[in-house]
């Protein structure tokens, strides 16, 4: 449990326990009204994933929907601009609907549909999410909610125009900080009324046991395939991967292929803000300490008394103020190492991407890429860095133009 | 104080109840709601407004399991600076005028995490809480609170719901667990729908077959003759959103509480409590 350290693990791939808890982290912490549905999901999960079948059928959408695999993309005159380290960029912006949520919900819908689930509900913050699960909806014929904070609903405008297009309700939440925490909640206050029909397609690796172990699973998939793709490229492991988390989905899936690998460094970036100093940022593990929310315990920011306090990054996609509770295992035991970008710096990585490389980067995965941008000028120039390029940037135009000052 | 005395006052409310050959009123109001004055002003002046037990939320940021009128009265108490020690200190100020009501506390568990458990435990035995309610801690994380919490002699109620049927009744209604069995009568938050008479009938019925303990039915309740009906059916009946809707009704624009609030909130819980008189 908690004396367990990197030393003394045989192995970083195990978790969770049958009770849902990496260390002391993870759990289900859910109201009794759930409990039932999260010991079926359990069972549905874990019968679907030994099932060949099921597989079967997730790879051809994965493949045949998404489009699947991305490239591991060379960027080459990024790295000669940085003059260290090669960086390449693993393309989930490529996946159809933009960014590596699809790998994710598809698992689950496919889940849903074997489960008899007659009703979709989801949550979203910068809207990928969202707009990946109302595109499942529409392509499997099932109705639809997506719970979004009415802030986020103001600054990604576009992406709820498109859930709505695809044929999902979008509600604004209007409670507490009107954001994606406040999102989740009422998911889950929508669950526990109509727990009968209706499957939470949760984004993140958080939530109530077995979710944070499933969405690892379903994304897993981004580091699974980088490795076989770095092999073919290069013969050999990358010296370091990365990537930006909120929740921690397309981090955690880049990352789990590699825990066991020890000389790969793992590194995610949090969204640091106007600064960790400031206390306006949503860097759960720099800035957080453990507690108790939706479902599972994990870093958190919170106040001495135990209330969730704001959290603040000009990504919508990180605007949360907790982490995949397996980030918070391994960030304990040191398996990885958890820093982060301000929103300054992540607006410069925007750009410098952008410009050098003709790829437009979600303001979520500018904030890893802010980070490359300190490392790899230190790193000789045959080590490599491998990227989460986790979704594209189109979403992010209006609110870069105006934090740069320009009207559109 | 005794462990006995302590965890007792939730039984002997029960055997009285029992002895008076009627089923219980439960009130539940957020600590510190709209303010800490009233908010214990309230307290004080619920057992002569014929209140068996006092249920006292304890305000969270983030109460997945209740409605806007309870989410509201949690931020308002917040606003003004309630903590879940002035939560104590309340039940303190309480304890000097009255030794016999339970008063059993609701909440999430954050913020007795963030408190520390093994000190949280001592202060609210220490304060005169006779039980607890965690919402987020199902039977699954009973070693968290509810073991270290029996162990010193507090009662860990526990919720049932609509879905705790069949072999989820045994985790539930486990040995872990005192005082009485709080029935969630529907599926949903606080302060939405009710629960049709015959459905709560079913439910209690199902749960006498399983445990001892009084069952106290919750949710949806809010004139006097739910409360008239459900305590006919269970041991007690609990009302909540409609209680900290009369508060909210005693408010001005600024949330500031008008001259009489308290006085006119209690008349109203006395009309709810002689509901389970008549």
């Amino acid at each position: 449990m908690s004396g367990v350290t990197a030393e003394n693990l045989n192995s970083f791939s195990t978790g969770p326990d049958e009770d849902g808890n990496f260390g002391i982290y993870g759990g289900r912490f859910v109201s009794e009204t759930l409990m039932p549905l999260i010991l079926d999901l359990e069972e549905a999960y874990n019968t679907a994933q030994d099932d060949p079948e099921f597989q079967k059928e997730f790879n051809y959408y994965l493949k045949q929907y998404a489009g699947r695999p991305n490239p591991l993309y060379f960027a080459e005159r990024l790295t000669e601009h940085l003059g260290g380290a090669k960086i390449y960029l693993k393309r989930e912006d490529l996946n159809h609907t933009g960014s590596h949520k699809i790998n994710n919900v598809l698992g689950q819908i496919l889940l849903a549909r074997r489960m008899g689930k007659k009703r979709i509900i989801a949550e979203t913050g910068a809207g990928q999410h969202g707009v990946a699960v109302a595109t499942v909806c529409a392509l499997f014929d099932l109705p639809c909610k997506v719970y979004m904070g009415k802030t986020d609903v103001e600054r990604q405008a576009p992406n709820v125009f498109r859930m709505k297009l695809l044929g999902a309700e979008v509600e604004a939440v209007t409670s507490g900080s009107m954001t994606l925490k406040d999102a989740m909640n009422e998911g889950l206050r929508d669950w526990v009324a109509n727990v009968e029909e209706t499957f939470y397609i949760i984004g993140t690796v958080a939530g109530p046991h077995p979710y944070p172990q499933m969405v690892r699973n379903f994304q897993r998939i981004i580091g699974d395939e980088v490795k076989t793709q770095l092999q073919e490229a290069e013969g050999c492991l990358p010296d370091v991967v990365t990537a930006c988390i909120g929740g921690g989905s397309n981090a955690m899936g880049l990352f789990f292929p590699f825990v066991d690998d020890p000389s790969v460094e793992i590194i995610g970036v949090e969204a640091g803000g106007h600064g960790v100093e400031t206390g306006e940022h949503a860097a759960s593990i720099t800035g957080g300490k453990p507690g108790v929310l939706h479902g599972n315990r994990t870093y958190l920011l919170q106040d001495g008394d135990g209330q969730i306090t704001e959290a603040h990054s000009i990504s919508a996609g990180l605007d949360y103020p907790g982490i995949g509770p397996e980030h918070s295992w391994f960030s304990d035991v040191g398996r990885a190492q958890y820093v982060n970008a301000t929103d300054t710096e992540a607006l410069e990585a925007f750009q410098l991407m952008t410009k050098l490389e003709g790829i437009i980067p979600a303001l979520e995965s500018s904030h890893a890429l802010a980070h490359v941008m300190k490392i790899a000028p230190k790193m000789d120039k045959d080590k490599i860095i491998v990227m989460c390029l986790s979704g594209r940037g189109d979403k992010d135009i209006n609110q870069v133009a105006e934090r740069l000052g320009v009207e559109l | 104080m005794s462990e006995i005395k302590d965890s007792g006052r939730i039984d002997a409310t029960f055997a009285r109840l029992k002895a008076e050959g009627r089923g219980g009123f439960v009130s539940f109001t957020t600590a510190g709601d709209p303010d800490y004055d009233t908010s214990l002003e309230i307290l004080k002046g619920l057992p002569a407004a014929g209140v068996d037990i006092i249920e006292i939320g304890m305000p969270f940021t983030d109460p997945v399991a209740d409605g806007p009128t309870i989410q509201a009265a949690g931020l308002r108490a917040l606003k003004n600076g309630q903590t879940l020690i002035k939560t104590l200190d309340m039940v303190r100020e309480f304890r000097q005028e009255n030794d016999k009501t339970p008063i059993v506390m609701m909440g999430y568990y954050n913020p007795i995490y963030a408190y520390g458990v093994d000190k949280f435990i001592t202060d609210a035995k220490n304060a005169g809480i006779d039980g607890m309610i965690v919402v987020d801690l199902p039977p699954e994380e009973d070693e968290e609170l509810c073991v270290p919490a029996k162990e010193a002699g507090l009662n860990f109620i526990r919720l049932a719901t609509p879905t705790t049927v069949g072999h989820r009744m045994g985790p539930v209604l486990n040995d872990n667990t005192s005082g009485f069995v709080y029935y969630v009568s529907i599926l949903g938050i606080t302060g939405t729908g009710s629960a049709a008479e015959a459905a709560v009938e079913e439910a209690v019925s199902r749960l006498k077959s399983q445990t001892d303990l009084p069952i106290v039915v919750g949710f949806g309740i809010k004139t006097p003759e739910n409360v008239k009906s459900v305590s006919s059916i269970a041991d007690a009946a609990v009302v909540g959103s409609a209680i900290v809707d009369r508060i909210k009704s005693n408010l001005d624009e600024n949330d500031a509480p008008k001259a009489g609030c308290a006085a006119d909130v209690l008349a109203f819980v006395k009309e709810l409590a002689d509901g389970a008189r008549n």
